[in-house]
């Protein structure tokens, strides 16, 4: 029987970069999926008639260029078209729009205050710095602070140096950017409620904690640094939907001989004398393998896939322990035709971009409080775009997809499974939101599927449906993530290795996991480094 | 122009006593300028009604620094030592613990609790290091600065593997979490959770309330006690000890402002007119007053000023002080638990929900309580037969929604005593009176900034090299001559004399 | 309720319908948002209309913010780091403001209006800044950008063309001073004030006046040569004045991401701007921390070899008899009523003594051939172009 090199469990973004990188330093890769279809979470699927959704992931930012370069992902099929716009409704009819073109933000900014008009460029120039700082590290491995190896103590020192090349005052900054929330960072630069609304929602997207919770400020990070073609923070559509990411990835792979199987779930990891040997799949054919790679979150991987008696105590508590909680869900709809606003001009170009119905700082805590009590927001925080504005690939001319993401959404309601009639309410309490700022909407919709984070686990595998597969707190970062002492992307067996988003530096479509564990994986089997390093100075 | 000292201390709370008590010893004519009639700061014992006296701001002891004890050679009495902390249940099956041993649970979660407590000292052991020493500058070329950052690195080193990681793990996040992790009685969940919130503006699942755990535990480990005559004798003892140093403390004198000659501290001027010489100026005031309002903005530099604007001071804890007849019945206690530590904490759930109102400026429905009867240990504070109670409310913040007035008050000193009557059904019966003291009163009484005990929210951001501001956290203040030694400076509030302790060293370092 | 969309259009200032009919060339960028010209029919001949006659510039879009109250001079002394005591009303100061940590913000110029009233205008917005700096402060800050329609009227001429509108008196008013007219009902602010380094001056009015005064002004400037000019020209004249621009010489330390780009009012060469004699202003501790350990940059003024301008070029020098690299230059032009090849540039310390020869790496194409030279370039400190027109007081008649 067949040996692979290595096999990679999980055919999602990071699985498939993981492999791609392995395969292209001339390794025999073989990935396995559990659906019929590749892509984990970055898919797009054809549930309803002619319509294509990104049902899952809905936007590309994250993806590391270098990432994007070096597997030739353009050739490959791979085009992300950035877009602009985007809007927060308010409740007296009015609206803050999200201009690309700076001074027209400050012109709109300005009807607001002009203060926070101004201060807009600060905040800006402030979050730029510590994107700086972090991105970096990005397309790094995390060194383990408690080592006493070379390698760890100078990556340490390299952060080291980095932080103190900051400048006395602008360290004391990053001290604290890095453990305020996003509502208290947010109030040092901006006095106008709508304003700081707008711009806090991307410290909670994803995240079990609300706006007013210490470490948010860092999340709003993370929603920051992705780039399209140098503009950073700027987001941008997949053309054919986000499964097209996983797509040209996935031809990348193979165009350097690796191999795909789909419908292949993974029920076991096999272990033999402290060492990897292979999977078994759940159709009971055992494949062997040197190394095998898990881009499920570590909660699956070890816990599911993998004998506890294989695994170090303390690390499987660690796992179990393992912050991962569902706090979004998804509505996907069809569109019979573009919905109107009437707040908005006709032709408004804000259109293209997201869309937010919460206007105040107060109603975005009382969503997440709605969450703490184990139910959905009865008012949430919706990132609603229309992405076919754009990509007119995703629906039949004149038609068009829309997609919800929604924060808050429990994995479990009060602790126990959602009903049908309770998925059914939640997503009536989206759409009525919707509706309220759109009186045709609710007419237009063709189709809906509502994605709990049950459902959203039960189809991609992410546990909980935690988009991040892990909360982005400050214990499960860095040299944390997933898990204090394993952070360098290699599993407590000889030849396991984890590449998905549990491990640094987290989730959102950035490969930049899939890429880093790949260099580890390739140094310790002392091949070639296949791994792109950081662009640098951007 | 009167006689010239070496030093002023504006505010003769503790913090202020320990400073001017140690700068005093080291041979300073120093002069303590108390607006109140009575030292002590926030840490008195007043009368609040006719026979009935309470320590009214803080009223139980854990966190004075032994190096404070030492160095200023206090002798302390205390009515109770190593008071136990019973966490009320509503059926009368009450959780007890002190020390690292817990009553109440499973033996898992004694074990637990155990090795969770040990852990928590063990860092409070290293953070109470640090209390002790000045804050690094970050950035700087200093020796000194490298140096204690070295030694800080080293010292979380030398913790051990295991430690460490704990440490960089726990240090970020919040209690509600590692609560769930490991303990499996709701009561003591509820009740840890109490014990890391009270004080701030945070609620347990809130990131940031394990530090304010191990803050909790900087000294004794948490084992808390009751001094005799409440929380004013401990600070009349530092008074005593600063005044057996040669330290003048005058009451009754509210400083103006701080005079700035020339871009130097050259004094301070009184409410009474009276202009007193000094070079320094130290303040036990919070560092907003202190800057916006004893010396003002124009003396200082714009992105310091901006800084001091952002400092985050939001008061939650009110005080409640009950007149009784007689101790009130409490389910499942006995007599000599009355002497202990009461929480009412629920779960961690109860804890967040009464968290919860606090971010919109609304009080607790269902509150938060950490209930003392000091009469029970201390007959001074109550007429014969008759008891105190004194209580620490959460949460009551500062800035209420529609604002303070009597009715507001009447209406939360309702709900706290209704919260109350579930534990005790005949407290309303023994009630002679009463007496709720919000943030805002707080703040009036004592100069307490926001209300708040710590001058300044404990939270990360505001902690270490960041605390008051970054750039100012050696207490010495950006202006010549003007220093800090309260809560609000490295490392915060809790009657624990660090500040005050600290301060005085470094003064006494640049001021040759 | 109804909403009005913001316009996404660059704005216009009151001067654009003039603009606009004596345009030929239709090139047009945007200034903070504003319409403004580069050039209206050739900036070469536009630069010359300000040596040689009267060019007139539309500032309107300059940043003002008008700052009243009876703190507002201990504000304004506390916010830049010149001593504003000797700036009288009537009087105008360039000025430069720093963060706590010395590093400049921005520059610009400040008009003492009237007792206790002042007009700041800058190249950036800074309300953020100013309103922070106002803590504690009984002053009051608006900003009143569009409020007030701004013109340079800058040249030789510029003195006879304000005498000939009728503005009796404009000869007494010395270089940095300012005086009020009325014009029409309305009141006319005239500061002897410019970018150019030449005999000029700024009018400040309503918007609803400001077509008025301009045809009134070029009516009184027809025998004068007075010509509408665009950025182009008003660059080449503030470089040859040895006059730095904000985002082109030096950046807004507030708005710089990584470490070390902003710059010390010593490191642009503004030491007199610096007044250590007042107790408090914002930068002091930094600047007098860097005076007595050393600023890291200087800027300096080049006079270059031969004719091709050194734009975005390296600045070397020797060491040790190694040429190593210096510094970079920042505004270069060939200056043609110099004829001279100049530069801004700036270095790091210790290079770049006045009366250094340092050498300058200038790439230029003739004919899609690029060419490579190493021009010396000797550090001067005057400005390129300094005419005593400039400063005579009353102005002569051209």
């Amino acid at each position: 029987m067949k040996t692979y090199d290595a096999i990679v469990v999980g055919a999602g973004h990071n699985g498939l970069a993981n492999a791609a990188f392995l395969a292209k330093a001339g390794l025999d890769v073989l990935c396995l999926e559990k659906n019929p279809y590749i892509g984990g979470a970055a898919v797009s699927l054809n549930l309803y008639e002619d319509w294509i959704y990104s049902n899952c992931s809905y936007v590309c930012s994250l993806l590391r260029p270098e990432i994007y370069r070096s597997l030739d992902l353009a050739r490959h099929g791979l085009q992300v078209t950035p877009y602009g716009g985007g809007m927060t409704f308010m409740e007296n009819g009015d609206y803050l729009g999200a201009y690309w073109d700076s001074e027209t933000r400050y012109k709109e900014y300005s009807r607001f205050s002009k203060h926070d008009a101004d201060a807009y460029e600060r905040y800006s120039a402030d979050t730029m710095r510590q994107c700086r700082f972090i991105r970096d590290f990005m397309m790094r491995t995390p060194p383990d602070p408690t080592s006493f190896k070379p390698r760890d103590l100078m990556e340490l020192m390299a952060i080291g140096k980095k932080f103190y090349e900051m400048g006395e005052d602008r360290m004391y900054d990053t001290v604290r950017f890095w453990t305020q929330s996003v509502a208290e960072y947010l109030d040092e630069y901006f006095e106008t409620d709508v304003i700081k609304t707008a711009l806090s929602g991307s410290g909670i997207i994803g995240t079990a904690l609300g706006i007013h919770s210490p470490g948010t400020a860092y999340v709003l990070l993370h929603h920051y640094m992705g780039e399209v073609d140098g503009n950073v923070g700027a987001w941008g559509f997949a053309r054919g939907g986000m499964g097209a990411v996983s797509q040209a990835i996935a031809n990348s792979f193979q165009s350097y001989g690796g191999e795909i199987r789909t419908n292949a779930g993974v029920e076991q990891i096999l272990v033999k004398n402290g060492k990897v040997t292979g999977v078994a799949l759940t159709s009971g054919e055992e494949i062997s393998a040197r190394v095998v790679v898990s881009n499920m979150d570590v909660k699956r991987t070890f816990m599911k896939c993998m004998d506890e008696k294989d695994l170090p105590e303390d690390f499987l508590h660690r796992v179990k322990n393992f912050k991962i909680r569902g706090s979004s869900g998804k509505l996907n709809i069809a569109l019979d035709g573009l919905p109107t606003f009437p707040a908005l001009p006709k032709g408004s170009p804000l259109l293209d971009g997201d869309m937010h119905f919460i206007d105040s700082m107060e109603r975005m805590e009382l969503a997440f409080d709605d969450w703490k009590e184990g139910t959905w927001s009865k008012d949430p925080y919706v990132d609603m775009l229309i992405p076919t504005i754009t990509d007119p690939t995703m629906a039949p001319p004149g038609k068009h997809f829309m997609s919800c993401f929604v924060q808050y959404c429990p994995e479990k309601i009060e602790g126990r499974a959602w009903t049908n009639e309770e998925r059914d309410a939640f997503g009536k309490t989206v759409i009525d939101q919707i509706a309220k700022y759109s009186p045709d909407f609710k007419d237009l919709i063709l189709h809906v599927e509502i994605r709990t984070p049950q459902d959203i686990e039960n189809e991609a595998g992410l546990t909980e449906g935690n988009i991040f597969h892990g909360e982005l707190t400050m214990d499960q970062l860095l040299f944390n993530r997933p898990v204090p002492g394993y952070a360098q992307y290699r599993g407590p067996v000889k030849g396991m290795y984890m590449c998905g988003s549990s491990t640094h530096p987290g989730g959102g479509v950035m490969a930049a996991p899939g890429a880093n564990a790949a260099r580890e994986i390739l140094s310790d089997l002392k091949r070639q480094n296949t791994v792109p390093e950081n662009f640098g100075d951007d | 122009m009167s006689e010239r000292f070496d030093a002023i201390l504006i505010g003769a709370g503790h913090n202020g006593l320990v400073c001017a008590g140690l700068l005093a010893k080291a041979g300073k004519r120093v002069l303590v300028l108390e607006a109140n009639d009575q030292v002590g700061g926030a840490a008195v014992t007043r009368p609040f009604a006719d026979g009935y006296s309470v320590s009214s701001c803080a009223h139980l002891l854990y966190q004075l620094q032994p190096a404070v004890s030492k160095d200023l050679g206090l002798k302390l009495d205390y009515a109770a030592k190593k008071m136990e902390t019973i966490a009320l249940a509503e059926s009368g099956n009450h959780i007890r613990y002190s020390g690292s041993e817990v009553d109440g649970v499973s033996d898992e979660d004694k074990k637990s609790y155990k090795a969770f407590h040990k852990r928590m000292s063990g860092f409070a052991d290293l953070l109470q290091k640090y209390f002790n020493k000045t804050p690094p500058r970050l950035g700087t070329k200093d020796k000194k600065d490298l140096f204690t950052l070295a030694q800080l690195g080293f010292d979380v080193r030398r913790m051990g593997k295991t430690e460490m990681r704990e440490l960089l793990r726990l240090i970020g996040i919040n209690i509600f979490d590692e609560t769930e992790e490991r303990f499996s009685n709701p009561a003591l969940k509820g009740a840890v959770s109490l014990d890391a919130v009270l004080g701030t503006h945070l609620g347990p699942r809130s990131p940031n309330t394990i530090m304010t755990y191990i803050y909790r535990l900087c000294a004794g480990h948490g084992a808390v006690s009751l001094p005799s005559g409440g929380m004013g004798s401990v600070t009349q003892a530092i008074a005593q000890a600063a005044r057996d140093n040669g330290a003048v403390i005058r009451t009754g004198v509210r400083v103006k402002r701080v005079v700035v000659d020339n871009g130097r501290v050259a004094g301070v001027e009184t409410e009474g007119g009276e202009t007193l010489e000094s070079w320094i100026v130290v303040s036990n005031a919070g560092p907003k007053t202190t800057v916006m309002d004893l010396v003002q903005t124009r003396h200082f530099e714009t992105g310091f000023i901006r800084r001091v604007n952002n400092i985050r001071a939001k008061g939650n804890a009110a005080k409640l002080h009950l007149a009784l007849d007689g101790l009130p019945s409490f389910k499942g206690l006995e007599k000599k638990d009355y002497g202990q530590r009461l929480l009412i904490a629920g779960d961690s759930d109860y804890v967040e929900r009464a968290f919860n109102p606090a971010k919109y400026g609304r009080c607790s429905t269902e509150p938060v309580m950490e209930i003392t009867f000091p009469s029970v240990h201390d007959k001074s504070l109550a007429p014969p037969g008759k008891h105190v109670m004194s209580a620490i409310v959460q949460y009551v913040p500062y800035g209420l929604h529609d604002g303070w007035d009597e009715s507001a008050k009447e209406a939360f000193k309702q709900t706290a005593i209704n919260t109350l009557a579930k534990y005790a059904p005949d407290i309303a019966d023994k009630i002679t009176a009463a007496e709720l003291l919000t943030p805002l009163d707080l703040e009036n009484e004592f100069n307490l900034p926001g209300g708040h005990w710590h001058h300044g929210e404990l939270t990360l951001d505001q902690f270490l090299f960041v605390r008051p501001v970054g750039g100012a956290a050696q207490y010495a203040m950006p202006l010549d001559g003007l220093y800090l030694c309260g809560a609000g400076a490295h490392p915060g509030g809790g009657v624990m004399g660090a500040a005050g302790r600290n301060a005085a060293r470094e003064i006494l370092s640049r001021e040759k | 309720m109804t909403i009005h969309e913001v316009p996404q259009k660059r704005l216009t200032t009151p001067f654009y319908p003039r603009l606009t009919e004596l345009d030929r060339l239709n090139n047009w960028h945007s200034w903070k948002g504003y319409t403004s010209t580069d050039a209206l029919y050739d900036p070469e001949l536009e630069y010359f209309a300000i040596r040689n006659s009267t060019g007139v510039f539309d500032l309107s879009p300059m940043t003002k913010y008008r700052i009243t109250g009876p703190d507002s001079l201990d504000y304004i002394n506390r916010l830049v780091t010149r001593d504003m005591n000797k700036i009288k009303p009537g009087r105008v100061a360039y000025a430069v403001w720093c963060n706590d940590q010395g590093q400049i913000i921005d520059d610009g110029t400040i008009f003492h209006l009237r007792e206790g009233e002042y007009r700041l205008c800058s190249q950036e917005r800074h309300l953020p800044w100013l309103v922070s700096a106002a803590i504690g402060f009984d002053v009051s800050i608006v900003e009143e950008t569009a409020e007030v329609a701004g013109l340079a009227v800058q040249g030789p001429t510029s003195f006879s063309i304000l005498r000939t509108l009728g503005l009796s008196g404009i000869e007494e008013l010395k270089p940095f001073g300012l005086t009020h007219f009325d014009f029409e009902g309305s009141e006319l602010m005239v500061s002897r004030t410019g970018f150019t380094g030449d005999l000029g001056y700024e009018l400040w009015i309503e918007p609803a006046k400001a077509l008025a005064l301009w045809d009134a002004l070029f009516e009184a400037g027809k025998l004068y040569g007075i010509t509408a000019i665009g950025t182009h020209a008003l660059e080449m004249a503030r470089i040859e004045a040895g006059y730095i621009a904000a985002v082109t010489d030096f950046l807004p330390a507030e708005l710089t991401v990584r470490s070390g780009r902003s710059r010390s009012p010593f490191e642009l060469g503004l030491d007199w701007l610096v007044d250590f004699k007042k107790p408090t202003f914002n930068g002091r501790r930094a600047l007098a921390e860097e005076k007595r350990r050393g600023s890291n940059w200087r800027l300096v003024k080049l006079d270059i070899d031969g004719n091709k301008p050194a734009n975005h070029s390296y600045i070397y020098t020797k060491k040790n008899g190694k040429r190593i690299q210096a510094g970079f230059t920042t505004s270069a032009m060939w200056s043609p009523v110099c004829k001279q090849n100049i530069a801004i540039g700036t270095v790091n310390t210790p290079y770049g003594n006045v009366g250094d020869t340092m050498q300058v790496e200038i790439y230029y194409q003739r004919e899609m051939l690029w060419t490579r030279v190493m021009a010396d370039a000797v550090v001067v400190d005057k400005p390129f172009w300094d005419p005593a027109r400039r400063r005579a007081t009353p102005p002569g008649n051209y």
